[in-house]
């Protein structure tokens, strides 16, 4: 019996030739990562460990990414805490608001992430870096404190669900509504305890930061981990940025899996997950029309330089809605200067959306876009469960860029038809 | 280790933006994050709750984000254990890392009732509700997570283990 991509890599890190799901191991890490909220309870665990020094300074990486710049004294603390920490232990990878980012976006980025390696990431979207086949996860603080004192934390190795996406996708279709489907098909229970490993030839064709999203939003289904194959766009991405040697791995052709999900893309539609799950899925079309307050273009999921250029390309020249306030957020520093640099900033700014620079902000509620009771945003982040973005009773409805920036001019939730419409009337205008 | 607790009974996909919301989790004391323990979902429940009850959840409890402020809310309020249809992954692992006792028990969630007691028996995975008298059997905890939980927690549990390594610990 042949393995997984994920057995594969796990038996790699554990000194064997052979793992199986279910079974226990205690694995080598390459990368722990922690962030502003996650790390001060990790370096508080860390110092009671009886120990003095990380495991390797170069391997312990900490973004300040959820309340940044400090949006209070409280978060402030934690920044300190967490940059005293970085300078004690003389941490190679620390970043400060304005020089980092969202660390999902920021670690794939700057090349802290490689093919076959194993992240723990105490942030739950570590899951990300999959989209290179890292094989990434999300754990706590206190497996955070662990691994930061010895490179290892113990695994129970996942069966894997095989996901096959084939046929050829329409326009306006992205990564993004190839991930809600899948959610929405399997549920934000599916893949719990469980790798998903993604096939197929409509993957192909989605760009290295579509595949980042797709990754990104395995956690929705609980994943421990979302894997692709290593193909010439993942190099062409890793290639400039990772500056040491690195595996990749393909699945046995007789390797066992949990469960195979087959998803054709042809005649697929932009989907929409309504409040408040990750899995209540539909096709836009299905909720065209409803009204919002408020429009969130970012996030770790959607937050890459081609997304914010979508969105620029529908916001050019128009307003946002008399009734809406858009908020707009590039991953990362390094991103929002490209943005800047191509004029993109000026759009948005122009078009009356507010812009910041990398943060997580409105998305976990945190700032710069937290809302009231009652209130209805579309948002290209990853969650909708509620008081996820501010009040309890606030209706949260996740989308791909290009339909988050429509719903922004429109004032309402759109259809395929709205999109297309806008960019038409902008080439005849 | 045997626990017994009254319970309180909630849904499913009972999320961590709700255990615990995220306007909080500039906190890191344990009993400050207990005092805003699932006050989204009821408001009421950090008045009512007392030392050892035990949190009783449908499917996929602690779904969401990582953090770990969500057991450590729950630990705070004074929690002894929390019975599920089931655990998101994280949840789950972090739960038991800072020693709060997680058990998925399918049958006992869909036999009990708001206010039952039950009797938990880490070692041999059985929960008993005192009510209806029904032993309830889940998958017992592999000895090292049993070690854990004695040992209140990973942390406590790893530090002993770093020390016996050390040369002359």
């Amino acid at each position: 019996m042949g393995h997984t991509i994920a057995e594969k890599i796990i038996a790699a890190h554990c000194g064997r030739d052979d793992v199986r799901p279910g079974e226990f191991v205690d694995v080598d890490l390459d990368l722990v990562m922690a962030n502003d909220v996650t790390a001060p309870l990790a370096i508080r665990e860390f110092r009671k460990l009886g120990v003095d020094r990380v495991w390797d300074r170069d391997k312990v990486v900490l973004v300040g990414s959820h309340f940044v710049p400090a949006k209070d004294i409280a978060s402030a603390q934690n920044m300190k805490d967490m940059r005293e920490f970085a300078r004690e232990q003389e941490i190679t990878h620390f970043f400060e608001p304005g020089k980092g980012g969202i660390e999902h976006a920021l670690l794939p980025q700057e090349g802290i992430v490689a093919p076959g390696e194993i992240v723990l990431g105490a942030d739950s979207h570590t899951n990300t870096y999959g989209a290179i086949q890292s094989l990434a996860s999300g754990f706590g603080s206190t497996d955070c404190a662990i691994a930061m004192a010895t490179g290892k934390t113990w695994l129970k190795v996942p069966p894997s669900i095989k996901a096959v996406f084939t046929g050829k996708r329409k326009a306006w279709v992205t990564g993004k509504d190839f991930i809600l489907r899948l959610i929405g098909e399997i549920g934000v229970e599916g893949a719990n305890y469980q790798a998903i490993e993604f096939h197929g030839e409509a993957l192909r064709d989605l760009t290295i930061y579509e595949r980042f999203t797709m990754a990104n939003m395995t956690t929705e289904a609980q994943a421990k981990c979302g894997l692709f194959f290593v193909d010439e766009k993942t190099l062409e991405f890793v290639g400039p940025r990772v500056k040491r040697a690195f595996s990749s791995y393909e699945p046995d052709p007789d390797a066992a899996y949990a469960r195979v999900v087959e998803i054709d893309v042809s005649g697929m539609e932009p989907q929409v997950a309504a409040p408040f799950l990750p899995s209540n899925v539909s096709d836009i079309a299905d909720k065209a029309g409803i009204e919002i307050d408020q429009v969130f273009i970012g996030s770790c999921t959607n937050g890459w330089l081609p997304d914010i250029r979508t969105a620029a390309q529908i916001m050019r020249g128009r307003q946002v809605h008399p009734r809406v306030r858009a908020v707009v957020i590039p991953a990362t520093q390094q991103i929002y200067v490209e943005a800047l640099k191509e004029g993109l900033i000026e759009v948005f700014a122009e078009a009356g959306a507010a812009v910041a620079a990398g943060t997580c902000g409105p998305c976990l509620g945190g700032s710069l876009g937290v809302l009231a009771p009652g209130e209805r945003a579309v948002s290209t982040s990853n969650r909708n469960f509620p008081g996820r973005m501010g009040h309890r009773s606030a209706e949260v409805y996740l989308t791909n860029p290009a339909m988050a920036a429509t719903a922004a001019i429109l004032g309402r939730i759109p259809s395929v038809e709205d999109a297309e419409a806008l960019l038409h009337e902008s080439v005849t205008a | 280790m045997n626990i017994q607790g009254r319970v309180w009974k909630y849904g499913d996909d009972i999320d961590t933006d709700v255990i615990i919301p995220a306007r909080y989790l500039t906190l890191t004391d344990e009993n400050e994050l207990g005092k805003h323990c699932l006050e989204d979902l009821d408001p009421s429940f950090v008045s009512k709750v007392q030392p050892g009850d035990v949190i009783l959840a449908g499917n996929l409890f602690g779904c969401g984000s990582s953090r770990e402020h969500a057991p450590i809310a729950l630990k705070g309020v004074g929690c002894a254990a929390v019975v599920a249809r089931s655990f998101a992954r994280i949840f789950l692992r972090n739960s038991i890392n800072v020693g709060l006792p997680a058990i998925e028990c399918p049958s006992a969630y869909d036999t009990a009732q708001e206010g039952d007691v039950l009797e938990i028996d880490l070692a041999a995975g059985t929960v008993t509700n005192t009510r209806t008298g029904a032993v309830h059997q889940s998958a017992p905890y592999p000895q090292f997570m049993l070690d854990v939980l004695d040992a209140g927690g990973l942390v406590p549990f790893t530090r002993e283990k770093l020390a016996a390594e050390r040369p002359g610990g």
